[in-house]
């Protein structure tokens, strides 16, 4: 199982987190900070995989930004880079040639698409289509709720 | 829309967004922080302070809008953990948008610790029976995040009811909720049980796949309750094509089959199948795991068993050729598991494995180092070395290089010395290793030097001219930084030369070379070897000269005069010994000049010899009769007491004997090595007393302490922690004169390089001496049928043409003791390794209590085929 992923910069700056694991705070902060640190200590041509304590900590850089698993011991390091890929296409797929400043800015969009491609540290839906016509149906909901309410202001001459 | 409202309710929704137009919208929060990195943190906090305006507003959008802020703030490492009650206010909305925002809020920052969770009971079991599909969603994403016990137990049955929605969309997600269920409450494994089974068997595959996802991690913790259900992973498994279910269900199998070897039988087809067929790295790597496994848990009765290892081993050939790094650091991970039972098709690799080394990664490095040292044989142990060392001087990097040195060690000592043919080569590989700069490892050579010269008797005589080399070279050891323990092996040079000087090629002038070295700047246990060995070799000296008279005075009254100065040394047993020797030499001469000096008398100071002990010889003493180890010696003291008393003599103990270095040395002691060889027991160490009494008065305090968790293996690990830390307390006295450990070109530096081309030709000559007289005995049969066989056939002929040395194995034991027996506490070590807490503990739970008869009837007919690909095979990068 998935026990989280995190997203940082080059500069070791925190993008994403999602834990799949209870853990409070501090011990959120602690781990992230130690986990950057390994990683970006890291040479260009090492393997993807590092073990961390008791975890197996699986990440690949795409462009300025590092996608980083911590998986458990029996888990397969092989498909946690495939899910790593998955979920950057899909990311690829939504914004449309992604950055990093879509997910800076759409920060919460892209922990929807997480919601959908994966729950509770598993792999949910394999499919890239049906995940993204989850998030994009959510996203028509959203429009129309605020359709609505703009409807309601145009009512009122102010729009 | 608004005709047919209130006017009142008009006005408050256009309130509601206007709010929102002037409030400071997310992205305005983002392009702030970015626009203010000099004073960012001032930035937040006035950012934080509009948010807590904000949420004190009653405007939901508004509160939202916060929300959303907020969780944005926690990632940047802000505690937002005060808004908890403003997020339940968000996530109970009835607006999806808010909605969305609230439960990703409270993924990101409530945790199974967080009060208010008790509040949102009612609001998740709304939201998760909620009519749109896309809510109950949200919910179950959240809850998935922050479920704790109390959820877990009110909510069971709720998203039970969820694994029957029409909806795959919802089902998939209540299935794979339902681990988190188990893992929060364990006791609704049983009862929800059957439902997660017929998920197996559920039309849609994306639901099936959640089932295999749940049932492989359960099935880690206790695979007993899921053997029923093979029938059903293998059909799946045949007929799925999807890869990511494929490979869980492979890894599912790869837990039950050391439980049923006869599933293992049935798998080993299909999987080498998969092994030919597949192009998906991912897969490839979980079958050859799993075919691994199997063929572990089935040692015998299958015909192909050979092949199926041999295909494994080419196709990990094939990944560790790759370019890929990735590919090449799982490659040696799988090969180190078939090296654990089929060493002879790793052996064959040798080449690659080496090959490895050179690797720029060094994690791919260390995993090449750790199989070959499950590689070495006799034939190939001096080569390994050699490349080993030759590859030591290359590489950078003092962690990895020391990684190399303890690994040189460790296979050369590897089952009492078994693979060494040659210990002057040995010897002479460890007088090279001390060259090593910075090594955190002296203190390893150092008892690897004594402990060969203490077995095997036939290299002492070599060994002690060696380490009067290393004796005459002392003063490269004195050097300033404490980072480095390679002076840890003077110690052993002086004990070796001080114990078997009979073997000195000039002892007197070894002798002086002691005398004239700076003794007082090595660490305290160090002196105190070297002042007791002085003595030694006098005596031997003194005994050799036939008594001569002039020569015994001369040397004594030398020693006398250069010894004065070691009585200023800093430590105190150190200048103890010093003192004691002093006197008995001044005696000595004293007597001498009176012309009473009989040798003996002082040559029975050193009488008897002394032999390893084997390293369960404390343990074998036999308690003597009348002796009650769990009787009081005095009346208990009263608890509070007690307690302030253990913890003050434990505070006292490491600040007066435990060196500086002290983790230092404890981790390169035997206690902590992993290697099996037993640590000599015959220098300064507590003694039998001494250790009982500490025993007692731990046990006692154990005894005392409620809070005491009983465990055996305690005790005992402590005591060897100790008994390592004391011969080598003290290093702070580390001298700091400057200079490089440089050692001169007089130490034989290529010494291990002659011994080992030598040794290359004596093997040369015994093998054909061996070939011509098996070549004149039985010519019939030099006609095999492949060259691979010959050479096989010599391979396990060839032990007999290497030279057998004597070694001392085992110890000493107390008398009318075998070996064996009371293993059981040796495996403690490991066991204890594994109590760690581990989560999932819980959720081993056994079935069979009450059996689940469901599981063994075939499965219903009206099986639909399993539907095809749904998705294509992922690449593979």
């Amino acid at each position: 199982m998935i026990q989280f992923i995190l997203l940082f910069s080059r500069q070791g700056k925190l993008r994403l987190q999602k834990w799949y694991t209870s853990q409070t705070d501090k011990s959120k902060k602690k781990i992230t900070r130690e986990i950057i640190a390994a990683v970006l200590s890291r040479k260009p041509k090492m393997s993807s995989f590092l073990e961390w304590k008791d975890l197996k900590v699986v990440y690949k850089r795409y462009a300025s930004l590092y996608f980083c698993c911590a998986i458990e011991q029996d888990d397969n390091e092989l498909l946690t880079l495939e899910t790593i890929h998955r979920y950057v296409e899909l990311l690829d797929k939504y914004f449309g040639s992604v950055c990093e400043l879509d997910i800076i800015f759409n920060f919460e969009k892209a922990y929807f698409i997480f919601d959908e491609f994966i729950l509770g540290g598993e792999v949910q839906e394999t499919s890239k289509k049906s995940v993204l016509k989850a998030v994009n149906d959510q996203d028509v909901i959203q429009e129309e709720e605020l359709e609505e309410k703009r409807s309601v202001l145009e009512d009122l001459g102010l729009a | 829309m608004a005709m047919s409202t209130t006017m009142d309710q008009v006005v408050k929704r256009a309130k509601d967004s206007f709010g929102q137009m002037f409030d400071k919208s997310l992205h305005d929060l983002v392009r702030g922080i970015r626009n203010h990195k000099d004073n960012e943190a001032k930035y937040i906090n006035e950012a934080i302070d509009e948010i807590k305006q904000e949420l004190k507003q009653d405007n939901i959008s508004m509160k939202a809008n916060a929300v959303n802020k907020l969780t944005y703030l926690q990632m940047l490492g802000y505690d937002i953990s005060w808004s908890a009650f403003n997020i339940i206010e968000v996530m109970s909305s009835n607006k999806f948008t808010f909605k969305r925002i609230g439960y990703l809020a409270a993924s990101q920052c409530f945790h199974e610790g967080t009060d208010v969770l008790m509040l949102t009971t009612n609001m998740i079991r709304k939201d998760l029976s909620s009519s749109s599909m896309y809510e109950s969603a949200v919910a179950m994403s959240g809850l998935s995040c922050f479920i704790n016990a109390d959820l877990a137990r009110d909510l069971a049955n709720d998203i039970m009811t969820l694994m029957t929605s029409t909806k795959p969309y919802i089902r998939k997600r209540a299935v794979l909720l339902l681990y988190k269920v188990f893992l929060n409450n364990p006791d609704a494994l049983k009862p929800a049980f059957p439902r997660l089974k017929e998920k197996l068997e559920d039309p849609d595959p994306g639901v099936q796949a959640a089932a295999v996802n749940v049932i492989c991690e359960l099935a880690r913790r206790n695979p007993k309750n899921y053997l029923a259900l093979a029938p059903i992973f293998f059909r799946l498994m045949t007929t799925s094509t999807n890869n990511w279910v494929l490979i869980k269900i492979i890894k599912l199998f790869g837990a039950l089959t050391p439980l049923e070897p006869r599933l293992g039988k049935k798998l080993i087809e299909p999987l080498t199948n998969l092994i030919h067929s597949t192009s998906a790295m991912s897969l490839l790597y979980e079958c050859i795991n799993t075919v691994v496994a199997v063929l572990v848990s089935i040692s015998s009765g299958l015909p192909n068993h050979n092949a199926s290892i041999q295909l494994c081993v080419q196709k990990l050939r094939i990944l560790i050729e790759d370019s890929d790094q990735n590919l090449k650091y799982l490659g040696l991970l799988a090969m180190s598991k078939i090296l654990q039972t089929h060493p002879k098709s790793v052996q064959a690799h040798n080449d690659l494995i080496m090959q490895c080394l050179d690797d720029k990664d060094e994690s791919i490095r260390l995993r090449a180092l750790d199989l070959l040292s499950g590689m070495v044989s006799k034939k190939n142990l001096m080569d390994i070395v050699r490349k080993l060392m030759i590859h030591m001087d290359k590489s950078e990097g003092s962690h990895y290089r020391d990684e190399l040195l303890s690994k040189i060690i460790e296979i050369c000592s590897q089952s009492d010395y078994q693979h060494i043919t040659n210990f002057e080569w040995y010897i002479s590989i460890l007088v090279e290793l001390t060259r090593l700069e910075g090594t955190k490892h002296g203190n390893l050579i150092a008892r690897q030097m004594l402990d060969v010269a203490v077995r095997v008797e036939s290299i002492r005589p070599f060994a002690c001219n060696q380490m009067a080399i290393l004796l005459a070279n002392a003063h490269v050891f004195i050097i300033g930084s404490s980072s480095t323990t390679v002076a840890e092996v003077l110690y052993a040079a002086a004990w070796i030369c001080g114990e078997f000087c009979s073997y000195l090629k000039e002892p007197q002038k070894t002798l002086e070379s002691i005398l004239n070295t700076k003794i007082i700047l090595f660490p305290g246990h160090i002196q105190s070897v070297y002042y007791q060995n002085i003595l030694k070799i006098i005596t031997y000296l003194i005994q050799s000269s036939d008594n001569d008279e002039i020569l015994a005075k001369q040397l004594v009254a030398m020693t006398i005069d250069k010894m004065s100065i070691f009585l200023s040394s800093g430590d105190v047993e150190a200048q103890e010994r010093a003192s004691i020797t002093l006197h008995i030499l001044k005696t000595v001469l004293k007597l001498i000049e009176k012309s009473e000096f009989n040798v003996n008398e002082l040559s029975a100071l050193f009488d008897g010899v002394l032999n390893p002990v084997a390293a369960k010889a404390q343990r074998k003493v036999a308690i003597p009769n009348g002796l009650d180890l769990d009787a009081w010696i005095n009346d208990p003291p009263s608890e509070s007491e007690d307690e302030s008393v253990t913890t003050d003599s434990r505070h006292d103990n490491s600040g007066f004997f435990y060196g500086k270095h002290e983790e230092n040395y404890s981790s390169n002691s035997y206690s902590n090595e992993t290697s099996n060889y037993q640590q000599p027991r015959n220098y300064v160490e507590p003694t039998t007393d001494e250790l009982e009494k500490q025993r007692e008065s731990r046990k006692q305090s154990e005894n005392m302490n409620p809070f005491y968790l009983k465990d055996s293996k305690k005790t005992k690990l402590t005591q060897k922690h100790e008994t390592s830390i004391d011969h080598s307390n003290g290093n702070e006295s580390m001298p700091s004169t400057p200079g490089k450990g440089a050692i001169p070109a007089n130490l034989q530096i290529s010494l291990s390089d002659q011994l080992y081309r030598q040794s290359k030709i004596d093997e040369e000559n015994r093998r054909l001496k061996k070939k011509s007289k098996s070549d004149g005995g039985s010519s019939k049969k030099g006609k095999k049928s492949s060259k691979k066989s010959d050479i096989a056939a010599i391979d396990e002929n060839e032990d007999d043409i290497y030279p057998t040395v004597q070694v001392t194995r085992g110890g000493e034991l107390p008398e009318g003791v075998t070996e064996s027996g009371h293993e059981d506490n040796d495996d403690d070590i490991g066991s204890r390794k594994n109590k760690k807490y581990d989560p999932h503990r819980a959720l081993n739970i056994d079935f069979n209590e009450k059996p689940i008869q469901a599981t063994y009837t075939p499965p219903p007919s009206q099986l639909k085929e399993p539907s095809k690909k749904l998705v294509e095979t992922p690449p593979v990068s």
